[in-house]
């Protein structure tokens, strides 16, 4: 099993989301983060101090798959939330050790 | 760990001395009523009451209590008391929150929250004696202590058509507002005990000294100085005092480095709103009248605000490349100060004049002034304050009309002279301010100490000082 970490423009979420189900992925953790990459901050000015902020809102979307999904769910979300502009943002597959499903108490495959 | 014990036995101290002055002062105030109690009633009703007199501080001798005054300025006055009181709480207590950082903005509005409750109590104990009774040239009497022989139906020289009472809390807005503009220089970085003090000291002895100078009959007032609505006695007075508090507290740490923007500025934008429409009880309410003059204070107020407010979004729009919420609306505030000492001897283009200076003056204020010298005046107390206070001033020299207040003439009318009278005021105020300022900061600092630690000045005045946060 693996987690699909992905880093994404904040306005990209529905179209992931969307695109997402379309392939059966039925849930998803959000979170709200900020970060930057090779997409430069902007300077913000007040009574003549500028401040240069770095840090740019992303949404970091987590999606727990099969292994045998993650190279289609890695591409699906590529495909919803590219842009072509820097700061598209990033795709981490990381391994899962196990699953529980708190209500049931299914495991793994049966918990995905 | 000896010195938190002695600040915190200072000031059960402070406040024991207080119970022991309202507990000694009640025999006086015992007294003070016996002696005023009504004579045995006449064995026969008097067949009609004659009609009050009219309070008349100019009438030989001056008809002072139990005179008529006037409703229409009284009404006007007790509105305008509560717009004032509504600039400070919470106008500025908004307008400052806002451009402090999160964990700072409690800590900032409890300071204009806490100087309302600590000046209304001095100013009534003995500051309002202080300032508006007759004394001398450079302080009044002790006439008021306690605010005693105030009744319902007396009424002070200064504002003869209305209620002493109502007199006395309109001025008591101003002793509150000029300490609370200070704030603004020492924002995230002062200890409240400290402040406290601070400002106690302060507003005792400077606030009412210089109040009295000018317009409680002491000599900058007796020189011909023209300050309607207060530019010298709360701007530049507030604003010289930030400055020494800035230079005595020190910098900020991590400015320069740290993200130190504002983190709200609809606070800001808020508290600027509700200063503007307060400022009508200033400006127009220094006409301590209802009529002509405070309609034309209100007029060319609200022209020197809005000239301002669009000279300063101009200048950083050229300059900046964008026009920012924060600089529409410190202009605005720059241009209510500077119109203050103004609003009741200039007309409408000499409004003008004044609000697109203001704008000009202060926007440098607040930024090249600063960067040249290097303090760090972090909410613009000096750069705003002082600056259009001393911008206002001049301008008053130069725009005041003998049509508009038979009591000022300027340049305009042929008088240079009076031009160099603001000068007198503005270096009188200055030097005396600044002075009695450094010592009141330095005896404090010496006892209780002024600046929070480091480690409380990164976790936050919030948290720390008052054990709150905002999410």
């Amino acid at each position: 099993m693996k987690i699909v970490m992905a880093i994404i423009k904040p306005f990209k979420l529905d179209e992931v989301r969307d695109a997402l189900t379309g392939i059966g992925v039925h849930g998803m953790t959000v979170t709200e983060v900020k970060g930057y990459g090779r997409q430069k901050g902007h300077t913000e000015i007040y009574r003549g101090a500028e401040y240069a902020v770095s840090f740019l809102p992303k949404l970091k979307i987590e999606v727990a798959v099969d292994s045998a999904q993650a190279d289609k769910v890695v591409e699906t979300i590529i495909g919803a939330a590219k842009t072509g502009q820097i700061g598209d943002g990033k795709i981490f597959v990381l391994g899962l050790d196990h699953v529980v499903r708190i209500r049931t108490g299914e495991t793994d495959a049966a918990a995905l | 760990m000896t010195l938190i014990k002695l600040s915190r036995a200072g000031l059960v101290a402070l406040a024991f001395g207080i119970l022991l002055g309202l507990f000694l002062s009640i025999a006086a105030y015992d007294s003070s009523y016996a002696q005023t109690s009504p004579a045995a009633p006449a064995a026969a009703a008097p067949a009609a009451p004659a009609p009050l007199p009219a309070c008349d501080a100019a009438a030989k001798p001056p008809i002072l209590s139990k005179c008529k005054t006037d409703s229409g300025d009284t009404a006007w006055m007790l509105t305008s008391m509560a717009l004032v009181l509504m600039m400070t709480i919470p106008g500025l207590a908004l307008f400052y929150g806002g451009m402090v950082r999160k964990k700072n903005v409690l800590a900032t509005v409890m300071q204009s929250f806490a100087i309302t409750c600590l000046v209304t109590v001095l100013w009534m104990v003995i500051g309002y004696s202080w300032a508006f009774t007759d004394g001398g040239a450079y302080l009044g009497g002790n006439s008021r202590l306690l605010l005693i022989g105030m009744g319902t139906d007396v009424v002070n020289p200064l504002a003869a058509t209305i209620p002493e009472s109502v007199y006395m809390a309109f001025q008591m807005t101003f002793a509150i507002i000029t300490p609370a503009l200070i704030c603004g220089a020492f924002a995230d970085r002062m200890k409240f005990s400290a402040m406290l003090w601070f400002m106690g000291l302060w507003s005792l002895f400077v606030y009412a000294p210089i109040a009295h100078w000018v317009w409680g009959g002491g000599w900058l007032g007796g020189l011909g100085v023209l300050d309607f609505a207060g530019g010298t006695v709360v701007h530049i007075n507030a604003g010289v005092a930030g400055l020494m508090c800035a230079l005595v507290l020190g910098k900020r740490k991590g400015l320069g480095t740290e993200n130190m923007a504002p983190h709200n500025l609809v606070l800001t934008m808020i508290g600027a709103s509700l200063l503007w429409v307060g400022w009508f009880g200033f400006n127009a309410g220094s006409a301590v009248s209802a009529g002509g003059q405070a309609g034309m204070a209100m007029a060319v107020t609200q022209i020197a605000t809005a000239t301002a407010a669009l000279t300063w979004m101009f200048v950083e729009w050229g300059l900046k490349g964008k026009p920012s919420v924060l600089g529409i609306c410190s202009g605005a505030v720059a241009g209510l100060v500077a119109i203050t000492p103004a609003s009741g001897f200039v007309d409408p283009v000499g409004s003008l004049f004044i609000g697109g200076a203001a704008g000009v003056g202060c926007y440098w204020g607040a930024t090249g002034l600063k960067h040249m010298f290097g303090y760090d005046d972090s909410l613009d107390a000096f750069g705003v304050h002082a600056v259009g206070g001393i911008v206002g001033a001049l301008l008053t020299g130069v725009f005041a009309r003998n049509a508009i207040n038979s009591l000022g003439s300027g340049l305009l009318d042929g008088n240079a002279h009076q031009v160099v009278v603001q000068i007198y005021g503005i270096l009188g105020t200055l030097v005396y301010d600044a002075v009695a300022t450094l010592i009141i900061l330095l005896v404090i600092n010496a006892v209780i100490g002024l600046r929070v630690s480091e480690e409380v000045e990164r976790d936050g005045l919030d948290i720390s000082l008052h054990g709150e946060t905002v999410q």
